[in-house]
């Protein structure tokens, strides 16, 4: 891909493919689910072909889902633990949320938000992978007991509320934080926008350049 | 399903079922465990009545055949050989088969709208043909009696004869007891005959008979005469006090208003946010900055706020401030 001099590569073809697919799952796991969750949500169930198919499928799609984001989400361990800028910039909820950027600390290649929907959605979907499979009929649940089926269907409840809550949170993020879409579905953001919202992932990318290209 | 009847409850629904229907009385099926012979002819009238023929199974060394409840045996008998602190032995046989509760915990878990319903006469009935095979009814039922169907994933169990009783029948379990052990009528008419059956058997010397009609369920429509109502445990694991897990109430109950609301409240603040604060723009581009970038200019460094605070002005004060975009 041709990358002008002032752009920076922040996710690769690869990545963007995983997050649509995943991004993909998510919806329709999540309307699925729901169908299933409360009354109101039930027309939910026709986007995979009505209530029954949406039964056979969602159990599935999940599957499909916990290996895409766990294939990624290893990979970005290291980016998304915590640090002392992160603490700070948590601090000043106000001014991220009052558009105050230049009151921020500098932040690497994830802010404390992502990071929170990472860690969020790392908990979130192995509750509902364990959860899931011991309510998963007609293939596993008749292995566990009856209480135990309760348990994992009422976790099975919180830990998607958690998920969509995180996603509904991320999905604003990115329509909030101009720029931030392009770099999922182009793969490149602004020199710019990488300063102003990731200043320390982007002096590692400038400097990264400079020893490749001198 | 042939509804001529008031429904008093409907799976997965928050309207009322059509109910217009006046002066419908609750029925109830009475099962005397102290006359039952274990002959199993409730069992072959239900298979025969509804069509249905289970695999032959095999035998475990006990009189139960089928060993348990299956998508096409919705009831079984169970034999129990209970010995008591003397020494006595005792050979208590239990019809088990749906309950047909007042508070069904199928039917509050169940996430297709119309698959079970409750009539007005008290009957707890699926229909199979909105089944989507989820199982929910199972996680639901405090007495572990739905079974689904290896055949077609729907779930099955006594419908109380619905069909019979709709046309003024008994159900046919009833109608072949050759000992009047199962008897059938309003729920009302069935209480005061258990009434009269548990001061017999304490005439008789059963000091701790009773009726099973568990309020822990709202009462059942189907109720047991039991010469141990103080243990019905002892009758194949009848449950002393069933009740609606709570984890079910929690899962079914509280938890569906509540995420659905915060959910949508999380996403119309998103709305909210924006219309009042704004996107976080894309920043200009800086025609010259990205060949040398200082490190000074990087923005703002919490970790040295007072030293960088005058000198981080180059870059950040270029940026125009979020209240004013």
């Amino acid at each position: 891909m041709k990358v002008s001099r002032n752009r920076l590569i922040r996710y690769s073809p690869l990545d963007r493919a995983n997050h649509w697919s995943m991004a993909l799952m998510f919806v329709l796991l999540a309307l699925s689910g729901l169908a299933f969750f409360h009354p109101a949500f039930f027309f939910f169930s026709h986007t995979l072909g009505g209530p029954v198919w949406a039964r056979i499928l969602h159990p599935f799609l999940g599957v499909v889902l916990v290996l895409l984001f766990y294939a990624m989400a290893a990979r970005h361990v290291r980016r998304n633990l915590f640090d002392r800028n992160d603490v700070q910039w948590m601090r000043q909820i106000d001014d991220v949320l009052n558009n105050r950027d230049e009151k921020l600390p500098k932040i690497g290649k994830y802010n404390p938000g992502q990071k929170l929907v990472y860690w969020a959605l790392i908990a979130s979907i192995a509750l509902l992978l364990i959860s899931g499979v011991i309510m998963w009929r007609p293939w596993f649940a008749g292995y566990f007991p009856i209480p135990l089926i309760r348990f994992a269907s009422l976790l099975h409840a919180v830990a998607a509320f958690v998920a969509i809550v995180t996603i509904i949170v991320h999905v604003y993020a990115a329509i909030w934080v101009k720029g931030s879409i392009r770099s999922m579905t182009r793969g490149w953001v602004t020199r710019a926008w990488a300063r102003h919202h990731h200043s320390l992932w982007a002096r590692e990318q400038e400097e990264a350049q400079r020893r490749e290209q001198p | 399903m042939d509804n001529s009847q008031n429904i008093i409850a409907r799976s997965a629904t928050t309207t009322a079922p059509p109910q217009v229907r006046s002066h419908v009385d609750e029925v109830a099926k009475l099962i005397d465990v102290s006359k039952c012979i274990g002959c199993k002819a409730c069992q072959v009238a239900c298979m025969e009545w509804n069509d249905l023929r289970d695999e032959v199974g095999e035998c475990h060394g006990t009189y139960d055949n089928p060993t348990d409840l299956t998508p096409e045996s919705w009831t079984v008998m169970r034999f129990s050989e209970y010995e008591d602190t003397n020494g006595g032995l005792e050979w208590l046989i239990r019809k088990d088969g749906c309950m047909h509760c007042a508070e069904p915990g199928c039917l509050e878990a169940c996430p297709a709208p119309g698959a079970i319903v409750q009539y007005a006469n008290g009957i707890v009935d699926f229909d199979s043909n909105h089944c989507i095979g989820c199982g929910y009814c199972i996680t639901g039922c405090p007495f572990d009696i739905p079974r689904i169907s290896p055949k077609d994933q729907k779930s099955y169990k006594c419908t109380l004869c619905s069909d019979r009783v709709n046309a003024g029948l008994e159900p046919a379990c009833v109608k072949t007891c050759p000992t009047n052990c199962i008897e059938f009528g309003t729920k009302a008419d069935m209480l005061a005959r258990a009434e009269k059956r548990v001061g017999d058997l304490k005439e008789l010397g059963f000091r701790d008979a009773g009726i099973y009609d568990p309020a822990g369920v709202g009462g059942t429509h189907v109720m047991y005469v039991l010469h141990h109502a103080d243990d019905p445990n002892r009758y194949s694991g009848l449950p002393k006090d069933p009740r609606i897990s709570p984890l079910v109430d929690a899962w079914k109950g509280a938890t569906k208003p509540i995420m659905s609301a915060i959910i949508g409240i999380t996403a119309f603040a998103g709305v909210i946010h924006y219309m009042t604060k704004g996107p976080k723009e894309e920043p200009e581009e800086q025609p010259d900055a990205h060949e040398e970038t200082p490190p000074h200019a990087l923005g703002y460094d919490a970790t040295q706020r007072n030293e960088r605070g005058h000198d981080a002005g180059d870059s950040a004060g270029e940026r125009p401030r979020g209240d004013e975009r």
